[in-house]
């Protein structure tokens, strides 16, 4: 490395005279996360030794966080390649789905959907994972502020947040955890606040989610985090020509947030303690400074482009603007407010220091748009100007320090991936029938992944806009809506449905993603929702493995083949891999985000019971599939079938439960998912003032000879269903041919609550209060 | 004055984020209302309006103290126009933060605009945000903003704050608020009696289960709980087969609508 300015701190590394042994040295100290073959590449490239700038901006640019390289490599297996599973699955399920309310897919910083009224829809959905391991407040809030920036970066209005965290047990021994991890309460604590202060500080009501607990999240925490945008159709511009002006503006950048990107593109090591300025430091009120400036400047339609600066900072926001509209950029680094003042040229250009977004404006508007930034009371700066050269050139203090052809930046070398077959442990279970089953679902009720989110649901604000419909805690007690429903817009009742779904303990990851797709789908049509959009978030351990590979390779299959027969189009995704640490790798865990739409939102579906003597209706078929559910996690039992979906059956049992609540028939809804049948019906009545259930396993649409496992088994493609009294012949009619009956009625009275029969005619009662006790702890 | 001919401002700030519900429901009462940054009020003159509000969010990132910043900000660029603006009998309201900023200007509890802080919204009690729906017992009828409603009536209100317990400085300045009638709403149980600090009815820990204040004339008032937020039938969280028609804290903009008819 070698010094190449008197005034400035910046180096050329001579690639030329190095071997491989040097190669993996540079990659490693100067922290770039490329590999030895992705090295090699660049010293035959580069003719003159390129500066440190110029490297790290490859690093960035290449890393598995910004460019995918394992979901558009090449994956071979024992008898095939498979090239591209982003390319062979995820996106081809869209391209055959061929939605023409499919506005944008997989191109911006999100997914955009066609809505009502000239408006269109944006989701985006993140992780977080590295950041929050290490500094659980400051990596949840800056994962919220990236997705909101994703957002604002398509010109979407921010209307709705969503979370879903995974955490190691909370009352795991200090001395289970090996050195460099945290323990697990301490993450919980820090990340709750973290995404709690981001979104309400900044007035986006975060309104669906969850929580799950388990011991493969010990050492690699996941925080998802989601954003939900409207903007009019017409005003989604993007068209970045010759001659228009970057302009940066938002927060100051400083060293926070340096190597973002590449460390979470690499295993959280032993001494993690060290990367903390890895993590950025999030300031809400910044971005939602920035947001007011952002959407003005939208409205007034004075930007012919926009994009967030996240991962990479400038180098990769700046390029991506660039190369996207086929131009080149001249960038001026001198004109950047600073944190700091001795900042490495390298340290600004890939900083990713927080609230920061870059708009591309035409000559004769930039000074109109940085009055708005002004009003804003936001910092605002010229940085640069586009071009046709093709190239990105940086320049500070008169000094060219970075110089790179961007065809060349944006095509790294393709990897090759090797996926091994996966083994799928025995269904064979043993477990006697339990005596009394009343109790085992007052346990389960309380179990850490099925109680109530109550406390950590009212510490954020979710009413903020005043938009929110249907809520993540509804009726006069509070039960868990299977979705949340939006009204974005002021003069239509349509309304925007928000669901997900996420089955990581099923042990094949097949159905582990086909339950997920069909999860986020079924809870989206619980309150109404259809023409149902789906996001996909995986997070996986180290690709470089093979059996790593090969799960993830099956859990994609999935993604296709639900995705095409349930007709729900992948919009975007994103993936989070590498998530390993001394404990080993993350439980293998795909978020699925269902984002739909109901045309009239006052016909919103909520699951707490209505009236006393309706009937209620058990749809889909009940099987002996147990493995992986809540009810055998909880007894610490292995084997048990993984629930399969009949993707034709799932198909037209949704479509049909939406023309029963479109024609007036259904009164309340709720899915059956993690406890199965008992704990969906409990938590009817929990969410119930003064109605309780009878419900009679006998007469559920089973061929399993188990109460127990009738109660507790996790098939897919079942709703418990409210129906009124006078509609019940006309709903029959309607699921004629699909597996449904009448299995009990709604009851009144003082003290109505859970009434169950089981398969020996036996009666079971739980009380309201007594499972609100144990599902909310009080 | 014809209601056509009133205007209502909403004010904000960096930081402030529940401007625009606000706006929507003073307009779907045909109230015009305009939302300000207060770096536009330099151009525009407070004289314009008949109501302003202060609405919620987190102004300047709430960093020294809920509010205290805007607060500060108020009475050092725009004392004399409030001042002007209060004594008219204008109304001024403030909702959630912008009851904070009205407490730190010393608006409230007080009358005038003192500029000097004589109580203050705390933490919770619970030490955590809250989000929740609760019950609200109209105690006072001195303010406009419950002219349409029954002193006892029961309404159902959203709140959504980490800093909103309501203390006084001294028993005594409890009993002069009490005395003169400046408690407009207090937390209730389900019963409709005063919650008694009992949690989650009082969500915060506020002394005498105070919600709401006005200042002595009733021109001015406070609340923590957000009226905009529960103002049509489908914000609320109890629906039957259909949302309710409207919510309970329209009236509260009503009451403020009725007013300004009659100014």
């Amino acid at each position: 490395m070698r010094r190449a300015s008197d005034k400035l701190s910046l180096f050329t590394v001579n690639l030329s005279a190095t071997d491989d042994k040097d190669l993996v040295e540079i990659s490693k100290s100067m922290g770039l996360s490329l590999s030895l073959d992705e090295m090699r590449y660049l010293k035959g490239y580069f003719k003159t030794p390129p500066t440190d700038v110029e490297l790290q901006s490859l690093g960035q640019t290449w890393s598995e966080h910004c460019i995918h390289k394992t979901f558009k490599g090449d994956i071979r297996t024992e008898n095939r390649v498979v090239r591209g599973l982003l390319k062979n699955y995820i996106a081809r399920a869209t391209r055959d789905l061929k939605k023409p309310w499919c506005i944008s897919v997989f191109e911006d910083n999100a997914g955009i959907v066609d809505f009502d009224d000239g408006y269109v829809v944006a989701a985006k959905v993140e992780t977080h994972n590295h950041p929050s391991a290490v500094e659980p407040f400051g990596g949840a809030a800056t994962g919220v502020g990236g997705v909101i920036r994703d957002i604002l970066g398509v010109w979407g209005e921010p209307v709705a947040n969503t979370d879903v965290l995974c955490f190691g047990p909370l009352d795991i021994r200090h001395e289970e955890l090996p050195l460099g991890v945290r323990h697990p309460k301490y993450i919980y604590k820090g990340v709750v606040a973290g995404v709690g202060a981001y979104g309400n500080n900044m007035g986006i009501p975060t309104v669906s989610g969850g929580i799950l607990f388990d011991k493969g999240y010990t050492g690699n925490v996941i925080v998802y985090c989601g954003c939900i945008g409207v903007l009019p159709k017409d005003l989604y511009i993007k068209n970045t020509r010759e001659g228009d002006y970057a302009v940066m503006a938002g927060g100051k950048t400083g060293r926070d947030g340096i190597h973002g990107v590449t460390f979470a593109s690499a295993d959280l090591p032993e001494g993690s303690e060290e990367l903390r300025s890895a993590v950025q430091i999030p300031n809400p009120v910044v971005e939602e400074r920035l947001k007011r400036a952002i959407l003005r400047i939208r409205d007034g339609r004075l930007a012919s482009g926009v994009t967030d600066l996240g991962g990479g900072g400038i180098s990769c926001a700046a390029g991506e603007m660039a190369h996207r509209s086929g131009l080149g950029l001249d960038v001026n680094l001198d004109v950047v407010h600073l944190k700091e003042a001795n900042l490495a040229p390298w340290e600004i250009w890939v900083s990713e220091s927080q609230e920061r977004m870059l708009v591309s404006v035409p000559e004769g508007n930039v000074e109109k748009v940085l009055e708005i930034f002004k009003e804003e009371d936001i910092e605002a700066c010229v940085l640069g100007r586009f071009n046709r050269s093709g190239r990105i050139k940086v320049t500070l203090h008169g000094e060219v320090v970075c110089n790179l052809d961007l065809d060349f930046l944006y095509s790294p070398p393709k990897v090759t991936r090797k996926a091994a077959q996966v083994i799928i442990p025995s269904a064979r279970y043993r477990l006697d029938e339990p005596r009394d089953l009343a109790e085992e679902l007052l346990t389960l009720l309380a179990d850490p992944n099925v109680r109530s989110r109550e406390d950590v649901i009212r510490t954020y604000d979710h009413e903020v806009r005043g938009c929110t419909a249907i809520k993540p805690l509804q009726g006069e007690e509070g039960g868990p809506n299977d979705a949340a429903v939006i009204k974005p817009l002021k003069d239509s009742w349509m309304g925007l449905v928000i669901s997900c779904g996420i089955n990581p303990f099923y042990p094949d990851p097949y159905w582990m993603a086909a339950a997920s797709i069909e999860e986020a789908v079924r809870n989206n049509a619980s309150v109404g929702g259809r023409r149902v959009a789906i996001l996909d978030n995986f997070v996986w351990g180290n690709p470089e493995r093979e059996e790593r590979m090969g799960s993830l390779l099956r859990a994609v299959e999935a993604c296709y083949d639900l995705s095409t027969a349930l007709d729900v189009p992948f919009i975007s995704g994103k993936d989070s891999l590498y998530n390993e640490s001394p404990l080993g790798p993350v439980r293998p865990t795909l978020l699925i985000t269902g984002v739909g739409i109901i045309p009239d939102l006052r016909r919103a579906i909520t699951l707490d019971l209505k009236r006393e003597g309706n009937p209620i209706y058990l749809i889909g078929l009940t099987k002996d599939e147990t493995g992986g559910s809540a009810y055998f996690r909880s007894k610490g039992i292995a084997g048990g079938a993984c629930p399969k979906i009949d993707a034709k059956v799932s198909k037209r049992t949704i479509d049909t439960l939406i023309n029963a609540m479109d024609g007036g028939m259904v009164m309340a809804c709720h899915d059956l998912s993690e406890g199965g049948l008992g704990v969906a019906a409990a938590e009817m009545v929990i969410a119930s003032d003064g109605l309780g259930l009878a419900i009679d396993l006998r007469r559920a649409p089973s061929a399993v000879g188990r109460s127990d496992i009738i109660l507790f088994s996790e098939s897919a493609s079942r709703f418990l269903v409210e129906v009124e009294r006078g509609h019940a012949k006309g709903f029959e009619n309607l699921f004629k041919g699909l597996p449904h009956r009448e299995v009990g009625e709604v009851e009144g009275g003082r003290g109505a609550g859970l009434r169950l029969h089981d398969l020996k005619g036996r009666e079971l009662v739980l009380g309201s209060s007594e499972m609100r006790r144990a599902w909310r702890g009080y | 004055m014809r209601l056509e001919k009133a205007r209502a401002c909403v004010l904000r700030v960096g930081g402030t984020n529940c401007d625009l519900e606000v706006k929507v429901a003073l307009e779907e009462l045909g109230l015009q209302t305009e939302i300000l940054h207060m770096n536009q009020l330099k151009k525009r003159r407070l004289s314009d309006y008949h109501m302003l509000v202060f609405p919620g969010g987190f102004s300047y990132g709430d960093y020294v103290r809920a509010g205290a910043i805007w607060g500060r900000q108020v009475i050092t660029k725009f004392r004399r126009d409030l001042e002007a603006f209060v004594n008219e009998e204008k109304l001024v309201m403030g909702i959630c933060n912008g009851f904070q900023v009205l407490v730190e200007a010393g608006l409230l509890p007080g009358n005038g605009v003192s500029g000097v802080p004589t109580a203050t919204l705390a933490n919770n009690s619970s030490a955590k945000y809250e989000c929740r729906w609760i019950r609200l017992r109209v105690d006072g009828k001195r303010t406009p903003f419950t002219k349409i409603m029954k002193v006892g009536e029961v309404v159902r209100i959203p709140i959504g704050h980490g800093e909103g317990r309501f203390l006084l400085p001294s028993e005594g300045a409890l009993k002069e608020l009490i005395k003169e009638g400046q408690v407009v709403f207090r937390y209730a149980l389900p019963d409709g009696k005063p919650a008694e600090g009992a949690y989650p009815h009082n969500p915060n820990g506020a002394v005498y289960d105070i919600a709401g204040i006005c200042n002595k004339k009733g021109n001015v008032m406070g609340m923590m709980p957000h009226p905009e937020r529960a103002f049509f039938g489908w914000q609320t969280p109890v629906w039957g087969a259909e949302p309710p028609e409207h919510g309970d804290g329209r009236k509260i903009f009503e009451g403020a609508v009725e007013y300004l008819k009659r100014y």
